[in-house]
């Protein structure tokens, strides 16, 4: 059974790099920069999501502080973006 | 017990990575800015934490668990300010809506230069 569980969180990891390839089309699509800003934000949703799965699939709990960091560096880099994209319009 | 286990880690950690998919195919398919991030702030923050609960029920440790719920606590706390912010830097920069938007009760009432908001018109001037 645990055989089972951790080939299923492989296919689980799978599933999160595929919504990451998803998110990097949108990244690099557009068209406006807050579009970009936007995928850049899930993107960095995606990678917490896969050092969780994989914290649980390697029995490794220390990803999960990798998991925190991703999820307090993400917030703090969308606001400088929003504030970049308002600045830039007053200059 | 520990199948029970098994199967709910199963439950929690595929509908999250399911939740987050949808929410990258959200991502590519919608046609504007705001219909985007809809799916980006709300569905993968959804399936971020669904992971997260899979994580907790996985090593059944305190230290883990109180981790997953910072984390929880975080996203749920970040995600709305986070979008909020950037739908407003779209809207000021002018990002264009989609073709078949209902309404836009911003547009022409929402002054760029002040940033202020004028009253909507009364049902009276309407006529």
């Amino acid at each position: 059974m645990t055989a089972h569980i951790s080939l299923f969180l492989e296919i689980v990891l799978g599933l999160l790099a595929l919504a990451a390839v998803l998110g990097f089309v949108r990244l690099l699509r557009g068209p406006s920069l807050p579009d970009r800003v936007v995928a850049f934000d899930l993107l960095a949703t995606v990678g917490v999501g896969i050092s969780a799965v994989y914290a649980m699939a390697h029995d490794q709990p220390v990803f999960l502080d990798v998991a925190v960091v991703i999820a307090l560096i993400s917030f703090v880099g969308t606001v400088a973006f929003a504030r970049y994209i308002e600045e830039r319009l007053k200059g | 017990m520990t199948l029970l286990k098994q199967l709910l880690i199963l439950i929690f950690a595929g509908g999250g990575s399911l939740f987050v998919l949808l929410a990258a195919v959200g991502l590519l398919r919608m046609p504007d800015l705001f219909t985007r991030m809809h799916p980006s702030s709300k569905a993968a923050t959804l399936g971020t934490v669904l992971i997260l609960i899979g994580i907790a029920l996985h090593f059944q440790d305190g230290a883990i668990a109180v981790r997953a719920v910072l984390i929880c606590l975080f996203l749920f706390l970040t995600a709305p300010v986070a979008s909020h912010i950037i739908a407003r830097a779209g809207f000021l920069s002018g990002v264009p809506l989609a073709e078949d938007t209902a309404i836009d009760e911003l547009s022409d009432r929402y002054d760029l230069q002040t940033h202020s908001l004028s009253c909507p018109p009364t049902e009276a001037e309407d006529e």
